[in-house]
């Protein structure tokens, strides 16, 4: 399997075609010195326990599990290994809290508590964002710019709404809902706790949340914010594990709510798993966009967008803009825009300021998406991978298009989570919105016109909970956030998240 | 006499004003008084009483009244006055094949009803009002049929009309009350609005028949989505009256589509359809709601459940209707845009 990986992970050598067709040739100016962020002041334990009631806890099975750096295969800590016994801990601490402390607590106390957590997050942004990259692999232009700031601005923008939940359903009056279960990915592991966390507490429920078992890193150190910032213990629960744990936290049968991010068949199973119980559940799943440029795009801006789209975070983000949708017209020169584009991306050390495409999350997603990219090529569809060097050490995959993609395709059906671009064709406007809607999934898309009323038409076809005209990837604790179809349902943001945490009279 | 008036007529996004020459009077004179028209009533050759046409009871689908594919039928018992209606009457038992042909009249209608304007959908649901006014007799009598009081069922059906005036007159609101402006950090106008989830399979309580059927079907297609739903067991007739209504107020076939027959049979193939977007099941069947809870799963079905409440929930203007009702088969679409020169 390895020798497999090799391969296609090694970008295709450059061809004297391509060389003799390339309008840009830059010889050396783009090689850029190294320049790493200092990783010195970054302060990582060895081994990380659980957050249950306040206390950081030895797991009752005594296992630990390494967490690895992606980009360099090493060992940065030993996270504990939550069992069915421990989550029941951690889900009674969460009971106990919400029925002596936090469900009785005033808006306004509640809201001075999620605001010191927003205040902790930017004091200590530089180390988190330095985390989350060693562990993740994702940028650090990325995690400091994007992920650090948006989680902060998370949990601001929540924490004034714990005093204003009259408000916010038109006089009818919201309950908490008690004990909220939440498990987040690897894509976005800050920044999904923040998610997750906020509005929960906002509306005055406690919460167990379990993050991925490849980054628990910084949920760690969030735990360790939160219990500076001296929120009543139980309030918030930090479990690791892996998948068991997880379906251990789903079952439990004290837990009100569940609310999962992750793939759509994890979340059909966990949907599955609830029928019956009284849980109320919010699932955030996967995706398959399409973006969609018409001839009249502004082209360069588009380009941008579509790069954006597909590579921000090596393509680990559902709402990827992973399907290109282009005006037949325009199709020669927009692919060699983009290669001329893509040649310029920096792949290598996340820590590096110039890096734009880091690690790829695991050995495991590296696989997955390796697999894809094969079933592309036997499909027939033509291969464009830039050409980049891939680091000895760790797991990467150079950014990548196909173009001659079949709708019927795995590479355009299925979601990659990697940094694989499907070009496909349309020719009216009305083909465009047929393809576009073609798929499972129902999360996002991109609209690239420099007609206003042609973006509005599209955006109204469009079966997708986020729509960007002419930009891409664009988030915001104000904006709601969520898919229509099989990428799941409720919305996280804005006035309309808060519903997926109170009970509402009719 | 001939007097000017302005009408203001909706005409795509304009709106125009135009002078119509309407006739002020109309000449009764022709009719003659009314006394002399009444037929004299005929001797009655039938024991004593004229035989009522008893009506065939039949589905709606697709805006036309249809037995079922199937050819089954069951039976339910209605109380009439004496020897003027059959006291068994016979209903047809919806298959799964009725249930796919409903999803599609449902699918099919969707495009339409989605795009017509607010103002369009809100007269169309008051037209219906004003049907169920004129009917109010005849779904008064097919409440009681079922055991009703009378007072129970005048009352029944008049909250029912009332709710059809209710969602008439949201149609337009709703937007206003759950779209916003989103104040993103940075150069970009962001909004997000509600839209229609698609097509969506109401299992309606048992009781009450028709306030129930009009209280869980209208709220749904007041935003643009379509329905099919399986009508009450214990009476099916009243939907079906009530079905009378939709097919002569304007409202597009397949917008409404009603089913009888036995729901744990019909709802568990909306659960597994690929094209029904959600579920809305009132039923007192805990295994049918988990079990539509749980195959509802495969394509990440909205699927709303409850026990049955009571006649007072449904009558109360507080919990029987409101804008809860109208959120819960609605999406939210996040629109993002650059502000820029």
């Amino acid at each position: 399997m390895s020798h497999e990986i090799t391969k296609v992970a090694v970008p295709l050598p450059v061809t004297r075609k391509d060389v003799v067709e390339h309008a840009l040739e830059f010889g050396k100016a783009w090689e850029y010195a190294p320049s790493p962020e200092a990783t010195d002041h970054v302060k990582i334990e060895p081994r990380y326990e659980l957050f249950i009631g306040g206390k950081w806890r030895a797991p009752k099975s005594g296992k630990y599990f390494a967490t690895t750096s992606p980009s360099t295969e090493e060992k940065l800590s030993e996270i504990a290994e939550a069992s069915a016994d421990d989550v029941d801990a951690a889900v009674k601490a969460a009971r106990t809290a919400y029925d002596k402390v936090w469900s009785k607590m005033r808006g306004t106390e509640r809201a001075k508590y999620i605001f010191r957590i927003a205040r902790a997050i930017q004091e200590k942004s530089r180390e988190l964002a330095i985390v989350e990259s060693m562990d993740g692999g994702k940028p650090i232009k990325e995690s400091r710019d994007v992920d650090l700031p948006l989680a902060a601005a998370h949990f601001f923008y929540h924490a004034g709404w714990a005093d204003k939940l009259d408000y916010a359903f038109h006089g009818r009056h919201a309950r908490p809902l008690g004990v909220a279960g939440q498990i987040i990915p690897w894509n976005f592991p800050l920044l999904m706790a923040a998610w997750k966390i906020a509005p929960a507490l906002a509306c005055g429920n406690t919460v167990v949340l379990k993050p991925a078992e490849t980054t628990s890193l910084t949920a760690l150190l969030l735990a360790k914010i939160i219990e500076e910032a001296e929120l009543p213990p139980g309030v918030v629960n930090i479990i690791t594990g892996a998948g068991e744990t997880g379906a251990a936290l789903v079952n439990h049968p004290d837990v009100d709510k569940i609310a999962f991010t992750g793939s759509t068949e994890v979340g059909k199973r966990i949907q599955r798993s609830l029928a019956g119980t009284k849980k109320r559940l919010t699932l955030e799943l996967g995706g398959k966009a399409a973006n969609v440029i018409f001839a009249d795009a502004p082209l360069d801006q588009a380009i941008e967008g579509i790069i954006q789209g597909i590579f921000f975070n090596q393509g680990h983000v559902c709402c990827a803009g992973s399907r290109l949708l282009v005006e037949e017209s325009i199709h020669e020169s927009l692919t060699r825009k983009l290669r001329d584009r893509m040649a310029t991306l920096r792949l290598g050390d996340p820590l590096d300021k110039n890096t734009d495409i880091g690690a790829i999350n695991s050995k495991m997603q590296l696989d997955k998406i390796a697999a894809l990219v094969d079933s592309g090529e036997k499909d027939g569809a033509e291969r464009f991978s830039a050409p980049c060097e891939i680091p000895k050490k760790g797991y990467w995959f150079a950014p990548t298009f196909f173009t001659g993609v079949a709708q019927s395709s795995r590479i355009a059906r299925e979601e990659i989570f990697g940094p694989v671009l499907s070009v496909l064709t349309f020719r009216t406007p009305d083909e465009a919105v047929e393809k576009a809607n073609n798929t499972m999934y129902g999360l996002s898309a991109g609209i690239w016109s420099d007609k206003g009323a042609k973006i509005f038409w599209m955006a109204q076809r469009l079966k997708a909970g986020v729509v960007w005209g002419n930009t891409y990837n664009k988030f915001d604790p104000s904006s709601p956030f969520g898919g229509y179809k099989e990428s799941g349902f409720g919305r996280e943001g804005g006035r309309q998240g808060l519903s997926a945490y109170v009970e509402l009279d009719a | 006499m001939k007097k000017k008036i302005d009408t203001h007529v909706a005409d795509g996004d304009a709106v125009r004003v135009q002078d119509v020459d309407v006739e002020t009077t109309i000449n009764m004179g022709d009719l003659g008084p009314l006394e002399t028209r009444a037929i004299a009533r005929r001797e009655d050759t039938n024991g004593g009483a004229r035989l009522r046409v008893a009506k065939a009871y039949k589905m709606y689908v697709g805006g036309a009244f249809v037995r079922s594919e199937s050819g089954r039928y069951m039976q339910t018992k209605a109380g009439a006055e004496k020897g003027a209606d059959p006291e068994l009457v016979n209903v047809p038992r919806g298959s799964r094949k009725d249930a796919r042909d409903a999803v599609l009249a449902a699918k099919n209608a969707l495009d339409g009803w989605s795009v017509r304007t607010a103002y369009n959908r809100g007269q169309i649901l008051y037209r219906l009002a004003e049907v169920m006014e004129s009917r109010r007799s005849e779904l008064a009598m097919s409440l009681v049929r079922s055991g009703l009081h009378e007072a129970e069922a005048v009352g029944e059906v008049e909250a029912s009309i009332d709710r059809a005036v209710f969602y008439a007159g949201f149609c337009d609101k709703y937007q206003s009350l759950v779209a916003s402006s989103n104040p993103v950090s940075g150069p970009h106008f962001g909004f997000s609005v509600p839209e229609p989830m698609g097509v969506i399979a109401v299992v309606a309580p048992q009781t009450p028949a028709l306030l129930g059927l009009v209280s869980t079907v209208l709220p749904v297609i007041t935003t643009g989505n379509t329905v099919i739903a399986i009508a009450s067991e214990s009476d099916p007739r009243t939907a079906i009256v009530f079905c009378e209504c939709l097919a002569t107020s304007d409202l597009p076939g397949g917008v409404v589509n009603v089913l009888t027959g036995k729901a744990t049979e019909i709802a568990p193939h909306f659960a597994k359809h690929r094209e029904v977007f959600g579920i809305d099941a009132w039923t007192g069947d805990t295994a049918l709601r988990e079990a539509l809870e749980r195959d509802g799963a495969d394509n990440v079905k909205r699927v709303k459940t409850h026990a049955p409440p009571g006649a007072p929930f449904w009558i109360d203007e507080r919990r029987g209707q409101g804008i809860g009702w109208i959120e819960r088969f609605l999406e939210t679409k996040t629109i993002w845009h650059p502000v820029g020169v």
